[in-house]
């Protein structure tokens, strides 16, 4: 079968089966962090039925607002199922004319975060304007992190192409535990935890308006317009996990394409992400939200590891 | 506190939700909302006495989120307005925004006597009235203040579960 084909098909069972994994990766770090706080929990399907039950409601959105407020989810719903596509999570088959380069990539994210910045500020409240400006200030801190990190990756695979970072993992998985890919993975999980809004960076449970990021900025929308945006963020964090957990135990991820290859990794995939899910939901158990303007050293710190990584790799062959 | 320590307490204090009581019919009309209920807490101007049983239905023990129910930080995340207290003055043209700031289908559970007809502050100047001169209550509450139980069945009768 030619390259070109395997590809879309690949893309194609990629965004399907992350539309559907994301709720349930939702619905298990909420179930696992309900268990260990000692609730009965809502069960894993939840935040299936609360998108099924948003998309049926009639949006009402605040007097004045513009076309971005009805644009700008939907533009983060597009820029995270476009991750979906790019990312190498069931396959690293790449599109020949698409690259899936690391710079493409964290562009295509960051449309999702000015969408969402946009849209915090376009219902005019000023909670809405305090979480785009200090998500604007999380994400400048972020992006550099996530090049570097996954520029420090590139370096032993000799190419950009993240499809083919993690290929040569897989195929020589000496260069899994070698120092400079320990420092960029602990930076890239750390930048990825800003990026995404979780502990202890922004803490996705709270409502409290000196310290909310991401629900500050979602508080004007409803109905559909919430769903996109809750999707959207649900299937950014699960790409992104998907994408470490095929960095850190690469097997499994189809390079070559068969059906039975396929399937093998669909399965492969959906347990590294829900497995990946519940640590992180464990580990969220154990912190606390650090002070916003401890974000950047924090941020800064995952920026020192990179750099020492990208250092370290011209070092250590 | 260690992390030790943190991990401890967890394994011993194992599961505090007490076990789920038979479910409630289902409020007719609620079926739109398929077992998920987003639900925004409005104090109109009560004591708190009901406010402090609402945060006890939403904590580990009585653990309404079990049933589908969560709590909300905007009415335009909402599908139903808990309201408790009788409206003062000062709160009648924010509850009214709220109302108006919620996505329809809505629903409008009154909780208590202050909420359902003004209770021990029924004749007091600062008070405009009941929830039901400022919107369609849907399913009331008695009580003062009602137990989380109550509260909890009046949720479960919108998420059906």
């Amino acid at each position: 079968m030619n390259a070109a084909l395997s590809a879309i098909i690949i893309a194609f069972v990629q965004v399907v089966l992350f539309v559907f994994l994301a709720p349930l990766l939702m619905g298990v770090i909420r179930q696992v962090r309900a268990t260990i706080e000692g609730r009965a929990g809502a069960g894993i399907w939840q935040p299936w039925r609360d998108v099924r039950k948003l998309l049926a409601k009639n949006p009402v959105r605040a007097e004045g607002s513009s076309w971005m407020l009805r644009a700008g989810p939907v533009a983060l719903m597009v820029s995270s199922l476009l991750l979906c596509v790019l990312l190498p999570l069931v396959g690293t088959i790449p599109f020949p004319s698409i690259p899936s380069d690391l710079f493409v990539i964290v562009s295509v994210m960051l449309i999702g975060v000015v969408a969402l910045a946009l849209v915090g500020l376009d219902g005019g409240t000023a909670f809405g304007g305090m979480g785009s400006s200090r998500h604007m200030t999380v994400a400048a801190l972020v992006e550099p992190t996530l090049l570097l990190a996954v520029y420090a990756l590139s370096i032993p695979a000799q190419t950009s192409t993240i499809s083919a970072i993690v290929e040569t993992r897989l195929f020589s998985p000496a260069v899994i535990i070698s120092p400079v890919s320990v420092l960029a993975l602990v930076a890239l999980s750390i930048a990825i935890m800003a990026e995404t809004a979780r502990l202890p960076i922004d803490n996705p449970g709270t409502h409290l308006e000196l310290t909310m990021l991401h629900e500050a900025m979602t508080l004007e929308a409803s109905g559909r317009d919430l769903a996109w945006l809750e999707v959207g963020s649900w299937l950014k964090l699960a790409a992104l996990l998907g994408l470490v957990s095929n960095l850190v135990v690469p097997w499994g991820v189809v390079t070559e394409f068969s059906a039975l290859g396929l399937a093998l990794g669909v399965v492969s995939i959906t347990v590294k992400v829900l497995v990946l899910g519940v640590l992180l939901s464990v580990g969220e158990i154990f912190l606390a939200k650090v002070r916003l303007f401890q974000v950047p050293e924090l941020l800064a710190g995952s920026f020192a590891l990179a750099f020492l990584a990208v250092t370290a790799s011209y070092l250590v062959v | 506190m260690s992390f030790l320590r943190l991990a401890t307490l967890i394994r011993h204090s194992a599961r505090i939700a007490e076990p789920a009581p038979p479910a409630p019919p289902l409020f007719p009309g609620a079926e739109v909302l398929g077992g998920s209920v987003q639900v925004r807490f409005i104090n109109a101007g009560g004591c708190n006495d009901c406010a402090l049983e609402v945060s006890a239905a939403f904590g580990p023990v009585y653990d309404v989120e079990r049933y589908g129910a969560r709590l909300v930080p905007s009415p335009r995340h909402a599908d139903v307005l808990l309201i408790v207290g009788s409206v003062t003055r000062n709160m009648a043209e924010p509850l009214r925004r709220t109302i108006e700031a919620t996505p329809t289908p809505r629903f409008v559970i009154a909780v208590g006597d202050c909420a359902l007809h003004g209770g021990a502050f029924r004749d007091g100047y600062g008070i405009m009235g009941p929830v039901s001169d400022f919107a369609h209550v849907d399913i009331e509450v008695p009580g003062s203040p009602p137990e989380p139980a109550d509260i909890v069945r009046a949720l479960r009768r919108m998420t059906g579960r």
